[in-house]
């Protein structure tokens, strides 16, 4: 019998718990003397959770850890000779018995997986069964125990309306989890990492090369992991040759839709912005990589300029640029409306037309939102990939020339975790460490950002 | 308004007269330029819709070429003594098509290499299916080469020399006989929408990827979409003013704004890594991207949850509805348009994400449609980032193609999110 199977009766028990509380509490007396806390189905809803909670708690408990604690066992019982070396090998082994009892490989390819076949089935049916016993034997304990104290007096409702409390408590913890799981994991591959380089030549370092560390005492002395020049690319990239695209024409769009378009104009053009914003970040990178490139290098070859690359920071970032106007627009859409209809209203009354009203009273007074809304806008870029990844290049260059190829930290991070190579590497261990100071930059930026945004809304109110 | 400060202001002067018209010139240039930085990006949109279209709708037809088969059972290898149906059926499924193909070709084409390598797979299937082809004649329309293929849509500039069109002298000279005795022709493609990926590109097809994004998806949603309106709701209707509750909104926030490739590591480190979990599975990728889309969804829930008028709530609570059936009967069914919209644009977000899952490794080379959440998979995004990878001249128009039927899922699912709305939107 298997684990989902025990689960199916679980689920039956549960049921017949809920329906037989019921049906003992509806055949409860009711009349001036006698006085029920709760209705019917709330004392089913208590005896089906009590039967189902605590067991499926447990089976889910084992479909976590059952696997790995069935590995070690079955481990332990092959002989001294037999058994894996820890590490990538013990993982293929276990991947290949697994394989071989789930019926997915016909038969495994080292003869020791095969031996542990049959051991590891024998384990994994004992534990299946003694953990799918206590599941049914728990549930009917609870089960039980509640529809034999189903009575009048029992605050069933409250109980219930508790249980769901919990639940949903429990639910919204998830995002704490995440962010501590998204901080801890970065820390810890990153410490790693800080043990094997010295953080200060990371941070300040400007010479890139993790290819050439292939064995981990050549770390420390090759000096290959300065991340100067990936710092400058992404900030090249994302916040200069980007923002440069992207500040005036989603400005100026956010500007001409809120304050100069009829309404009917709106209808259709707001709607091709968010279609903008809409679409993927590979389809940009393929964009950028297939036509925008070689339009870029063809164009300074035609200006004389013979060493264009055809992987340019110009083209990654002028992409990048275009994606990010929908943001900004909506950013400034956001900060000038909220601007009091007074000002605007004063500067008309003084004769000044819309355009002088826009350029010194409603941008200087929007200014900080608009602020804020760049370098939300600008955590945006920095923390973008795929185009990068496929029109920026890998080569990390060191260069205010928006012609050449340089590499950013998120391009370094897929670069460096997407090809064959151990997980415990320097070079693994890197992609963290960029991804821990991304990750800083970027909560820092929004933080900021949103306290700016956030004031300025308040100083209107 | 004649008079300003001391000095008498002469409106009708012809000075003044000129200083209106540059003021109202300056208006009109600041409105253009405003009109300009729209048509920028919307003729930007079209651009980019343009050439990808142009490019890839050659990805939806291919070449076939005519062949009479004959499907004699000694080339095949099959034996005449596999009389019982089954055997028969494993018979043709192991019998090789190749040498059949080939020498076919050979015969008819003048040259076997016209023919696509893997063209006998459809044939086979062809047989599978109907075993009582074998010792028959037919005629029949196989895939292409690649070079056929771009020869029949045209692609061959034949302006450049000879040696520069990337297609040999010999074989355009094929395809010129070959389009005089019809036995080639441009037909749709439905291996690219039936097949998996392949390394030949007149055989890859997005039918493998399509299916691992609908399996990441389901995982995606049905992880995000419950938690999100979980915590949604316990945000608005029960967390008292804490710490605990601050913390979880700040989270929350910042989750929402943290770069996509950050989820990446996060399930690289956790979910393979410590968990260790199968990598390049869509139960992984789903798991991955559903951190990434509960933020999204929290905050659009609990606009929408915000948004229902108070009266519904206080009356629902003063006829005697319990918090969870004020929750459950009253709020949720009027809140849930905005709350479907918010999942709707949170799920085309992680349908369009390519960066966390290759991180986890979801860019292997999967030529088998997956069968479960647990194997190894890909999606359309990163189908794409590996085909625009790639040097073939057929996968450009592949990746283009894949492109379109990505951004076709898309933009229909943010119609259906902007439909549910403007439909279901009530002001109260």
């Amino acid at each position: 019998m298997s684990l989902g199977a025990f689960a199916l009766v679980l689920l039956a028990l549960a049921t017949l718990s809920y329906v037989a509380a019921r049906a003992r509490a509806r055949a409860f007396k009711v009349d001036s003397h006698h006085h029920v806390h709760s209705r019917p189905s709330y004392h089913g809803l208590r005896a089906g959770l009590t039967a189902l909670v605590p067991a499926g708690l447990l089976i889910l408990a084992w479909g976590i850890v059952g696997d790995g604690v069935v590995a070690e066992q079955t481990l332990s019982q092959l002989p001294e000779a037999s058994r894996p070396a820890p590490g990538l090998d013990k993982q293929a082994f276990l991947n290949e018995v697994r394989g071989v009892v789930s019926g997915e490989l016909p038969a495994a390819f080292r003869p020791a997986a095969n031996e542990a076949v049959p051991i590891y089935r024998s384990t994994q049916q004992s534990w299946t069964l003694l953990i799918g016993g206590l599941a049914v034997l728990l549930a009917l304990i609870g089960g039980g125990y509640a529809w034999l104290r189903t009575a009048p007096d029992v605050r069933a409702r409250t109980q219930v309306e508790m249980f769901a409390t919990v639940v949903l408590a429990l639910a919204s913890l998830i995002a704490i989890l995440t962010t501590l799981g998204i901080v801890l994991s970065l820390l810890y591959e990153s410490l790693e990492f800080f043990s094997r380089v010295n953080p200060l030549e990371f941070i300040f370092g400007t010479q890139w090369s993790p290819q050439t560390a292939i064995r981990a005492d050549q770390v420390g002395s090759s000096g290959a992991f300065g991340a100067v020049p990936l710092f400058w690319g992404t900030i090249f990239i994302g916040a200069i040759i980007a923002m440069l695209v992207a500040i005036p024409l989603g400005l100026m769009a956010a500007i001409y839709l809120t304050q100069y378009a009829r309404s009917s104009t709106r209808k259709i053009l707001k709607p091709l912005l968010e279609i903008l914003a809409g679409v993927p970040t590979v389809v940009y990178g393929y964009f950028a990589a297939l036509t925008v490139a070689p339009a870029v290098r063809d164009l300074a070859i035609s200006v004389g300029i013979e060493s264009a690359s055809s992987e340019s920071a110009l083209a990654a970032g002028s992409v990048m640029g275009i994606m990010i106007i929908p943001f900004i627009s909506s950013m400034a859409d956001d900060a000038l409306s909220s601007v009091p209809g007074a000002m605007r209203d004063g500067s008309f009354a003084l004769g000044a037309t819309s355009s002088e009203t826009i350029k010194r009273v409603l941008v200087p007074a929007a200014l900080p939102g608009i602020v804020g809304g760049v370098l939300l806008a600008i955590s945006r870029a920095i923390g973008e990939t795929m185009i990068v990844v496929m029109a920026a290049g890998q080569a990390a260059n060191l260069t205010a020339n928006p012609l050449e190829s340089v590499t950013t930290v998120t391009a370094q991070i897929v670069q460096l975790l997407t090809g064959d190579q151990e997980f415990d590497s320097a070079k693994t261990l890197s992609a963290f460490a960029l991804g821990l100071v991304l990750f800083i930059v970027t909560l820092m930026l929004n933080i900021y950002a949103l306290t700016v945004v956030k004031r300025y809304r308040e100083a209107y109110e | 308004m004649s008079q300003s400060g001391t000095r008498k202001l002469d409106w009708q002067s012809k000075e003044m007269q000129a200083r209106v018209r540059r003021r109202y010139v300056r208006e009109r240039r600041f409105r253009r330029v405003g009109l300009g930085a729209v048509i920028i990006a919307a003729s930007f949109l079209a651009f980019l819709l343009f050439t990808i279209t142009s490019n890839g709708i050659g990805g939806f037809r291919r070449a076939e070429l005519a062949l009479d088969l004959n499907y004699d059972p000694a080339i095949l290898g099959i034996q005449a003594s596999d009389s019982s149906e089954e055997a028969a059926a494993t018979a043709v499924s192991r019998a090789d098509f190749r040498p059949l193909l080939a020498s076919a070709a050979q015969a008819q084409l003048g040259d076997s290499s016209l023919v696509s390598e893997g063209a006998w797979l459809a044939v086979r299937d062809q047989v599978v299916e109907d075993p009582s082809l074998i010792g028959t004649t037919q005629r029949v329309w196989v895939v292409g080469a690649p070079n056929m293929d771009i020869l029949a849509k045209g692609q061959v500039d034949f302006d450049l020399a000879p040696d520069r069109r990337g297609v040999s002298t010999a074989t355009v000279a094929a395809y010129r006989t070959l389009r005089e005795e019809g036995r080639i022709r441009l037909a749709f493609n439905s291996g690219f929408l039936t097949q998996a990926d392949s390394t030949n590109s007149e055989l890859a097809g997005i039918w493998g990827a399509l299916i691992g994004s609908i399996l990441t998806m389901a995982i995606t949603l049905g992880i995000s979409f419950p938690l999100g309106v979980m915590t949604a709701v316990y945000l608005e209707e029960y967390a008292p003013k804490n710490k605990l509750t601050d913390i979880i909104e700040v989270s929350i926030n910042n989750l929402a704004a943290v770069p996509s490739i950050i989820f990446g590591l996060l399930g690289l480190a956790v979910f393979l890594n410590t968990f260790g979990m199968q990598r390049s599975a869509p139960v992984v990728g789903g798991l991955t991207l559903a951190l990434m889309t509960l933020p999204v969804i929290v905050i659009s829930s609990r606009v929408a949850l915000k948004s229902v008028p108070p009266s519904i709530r206080d009356a629902a609570l003063g006829i005697g509805a319990s918090r969870l059936q004020v929750i459950l009967h009253h709020l949720i069914p009027v809140a849930l348009p905005g709350i479907l919209t918010g999942t709707i644009i949170g799920l085309s977000r992680a349908l369009g994400e390519t960066a966390p899952l290759l991180l986890i490794g979801m860019r292997a080379f999967v030529s088998d449609v997956p069968e479960g959440v647990t194997e190894p998979a890909t999606v359309l995004p990163v189908q794409i980032f590996l085909w625009s990878d790639e040097v073939g001249r057929g996968f450009v128009e592949k990746t283009s193609a894949a492109i379109m039927v990505l951004l076709t899922v898309l933009l229909s699912m943010n119609a259906v999110a902007i439909y549910l709305r403007n439909k279901f939107e009530r002001r109260w």
